[in-house]
């Protein structure tokens, strides 16, 4: 099975995202990736829309789960919301959605700088492999994979999706970061 | 049993992670810069509405001070709060104990309350390091200054206090000025912008206020203030430490605030936008004059803030080197 193009699904998503917004009467909607893939998506996604408008970026090292089997990551940087979060109509944009587990820390740390109107997940790839009930409102693709194998976005430009082959259990925590 | 290197230094883990936090010697560049780079994010998360990350939730820290502090105290309960851990804080007064005994009774009192971190002040040089070794094993333990040895965080947040307001330390001349002989932030620091790559580190203070052989550090040494002042991008007063002096190290502290303490007219001889800094509490009138203390190039109360975000990234990191250890230790024990 071949991995879609980045590009056509993002120019897909975008129509989605429009249309969801729109039946919804948002037309304001503050735009935010989750670092770093989600950044690049939100970008993509942004230039399809044709909307300058600032993006927010999360990194949500702070608040996962897995602190105590992980530790802290390394890479850790900023969150930077260049925007209010209170009472606002917010779009979060991830890559590669698996187990839900880094939604749920997105989710937790947005709600520390406020209560937003609403929240619209979108993200480029689903695994439908949630392990919380966490689901996507706008996706790119969804996919199935085998259980060694996991897959990576690799950007920003262009943005490409690679398939890798995981061994180890350590390597599986790392792939999902 | 345990893959321990016991060759491998106290404070890493066997991936050289942090583990405790004891000391600046020895500390690899790459390690120094992820704890600034660390502390950036932290620096964000302090100026939210809510300033608070679940990290270390569950997790508690305890902080042991044999020595009086309000600063360093308060900030590393703030850093601990911030990271949702459990804090509680003992002062435990030294006065008429012998070390060895005082030490391991209250590590033993500490330990029946489960603590998950200690972060330890001691008058004492290498108190610190005694108690890393005596700990239980996941125990992760903090330096908050030990004796005339060493202030790891102090030096850490004044590294991010330079690198945020100077960009870097490469092109930099950083003046050290002061009581250097009792004060564990110098010996900190000159350790820090050595290893952070600084090529120009001044120590000036009068002979009597010098430690023999300071030189090792890779620092050139001054007994005149105006000249070592000169063009410096960077200067750092350290507070007289008339506590720790024994005996004539100084005529009075009129005749120390005449030679060596930094007023206006001696700012002006380093470079126009140098700042200055100095880790408090100051006297003002003893080696600063209230005009600089409270003038545009201070950043004295920067590093307040700055010393949060430091600490909150040293527990982080060193919480984060213990789990790391103890999964090794139990991988390579299946």
């Amino acid at each position: 099975m071949s991995l879609p193009n980045p590009a056509d699904l993002i120019a897909q998503m975008a129509t989605a995202l429009t249309a969801r917004l729109q039946a919804r009467g948002i037309d304001t909607p503050r735009f935010i990736g989750i670092r770093t893939g989600g950044v690049w998506v939100a970008q993509a996604l942004l230039e399809q829309l044709g909307q300058a408008t600032e993006l927010g970026t999360l990194d949500v090292s702070f608040y996962r789960d897995d602190f105590s089997q992980n530790g802290l990551h390394p890479q850790v940087r900023p969150s930077s919301l260049p925007f209010e979060i209170e009472g606002q109509h917010l779009v979060l944009i991830d890559d590669v959605l698996m187990s839900g587990r880094t939604v749920r820390a997105a989710l937790n740390e947005l709600f520390d700088y406020g209560r937003p109107a609403s929240v619209t997940l979108v993200s480029l790839l689903d695994l439908d492999a949630a392990e919380l009930p966490i689901r996507p409102d706008v996706v790119g693709a969804t996919l199935s994979l085998a259980p060694d194998e996991r897959v990576k976005l690799l950007g920003p430009t262009p943005l490409t999706l690679e398939r890798q082959a995981i061994g180890a259990a350590a390597s599986l925590q790392e792939s999902t970061r | 049993m345990t893959p321990t290197d016991p060759k491998r230094p106290l404070q890493l883990n066997d991936q050289g992670q942090l583990r405790h936090f004891l000391s600046l010697d020895g500390l690899p560049r790459e390690l120094l810069t992820e704890i600034l780079d660390t502390a950036d994010s932290f620096l964000e998360v302090g100026a939210r509405a809510v300033k608070k990350v679940p990290l270390l939730r569950g997790k508690t820290v305890c902080n042991v001070f044999f020595e009086n502090s309000t600063r360093t105290r308060t900030t590393f309960e703030l850093a601990a709060q911030r990271l949702s851990a459990d804090v509680i804080t003992l002062n435990v007064s030294t006065s008429s104990t012998s070390k060895g005994e005082t030490l391991f009774d209250t590590l033993r009192n500490l330990e029946a309350m489960a603590a998950d971190m200690f972060v330890v002040r001691h008058a004492d040089s290498g108190a610190a390091h005694y108690i890393a070794e005596h700990v239980s094993p996941e125990v992760a333990v903090i330096n908050g200054g030990d004796g005339r040895h060493a202030h790891p965080t102090q030096g850490m947040l004044d590294m991010l206090t330079i690198r945020r307001h100077k960009g870097g330390f490469e092109n930099l001349s950083v003046a050290i000025v002061g009581d250097i002989l009792h004060s564990r932030v110098a010996r900190s620091n000159m350790i820090a912008l050595k290893t952070l790559g600084c090529r120009d580190i001044r120590v000036i203070g009068p002979k009597t206020l010098l430690p023999v052989g300071v030189e090792q550090y890779g620092v050139t040494v001054y007994t005149d203030l105006a000249k070592g002042l000169k063009d410096v991008d960077v200067v750092i007063m350290l507070r007289l430490q008339r506590e720790r002096m024994q005996g004539g190290l100084l005529p009075s502290e009129g005749e120390f605030y005449r030679l060596f303490g930094l007023t206006t007219q001696r700012l002006a001889l380093a470079k126009p936008d140098a700042i200055v800094m100095h880790p408090g509490p100051i006297n003002r009138g003893v080696e600063i004059e209230s005009a600089v203390a409270d003038g545009a190039q201070s950043v004295i109360l920067n590093q307040v803030t700055y010393g949060i975000a430091v600490r909150m990234a040293v527990l982080s990191m060193a919480m984060s080197g213990q789990a790391a250890q103890r999964q090794i230790e139990q991988e390579s024990f299946q």
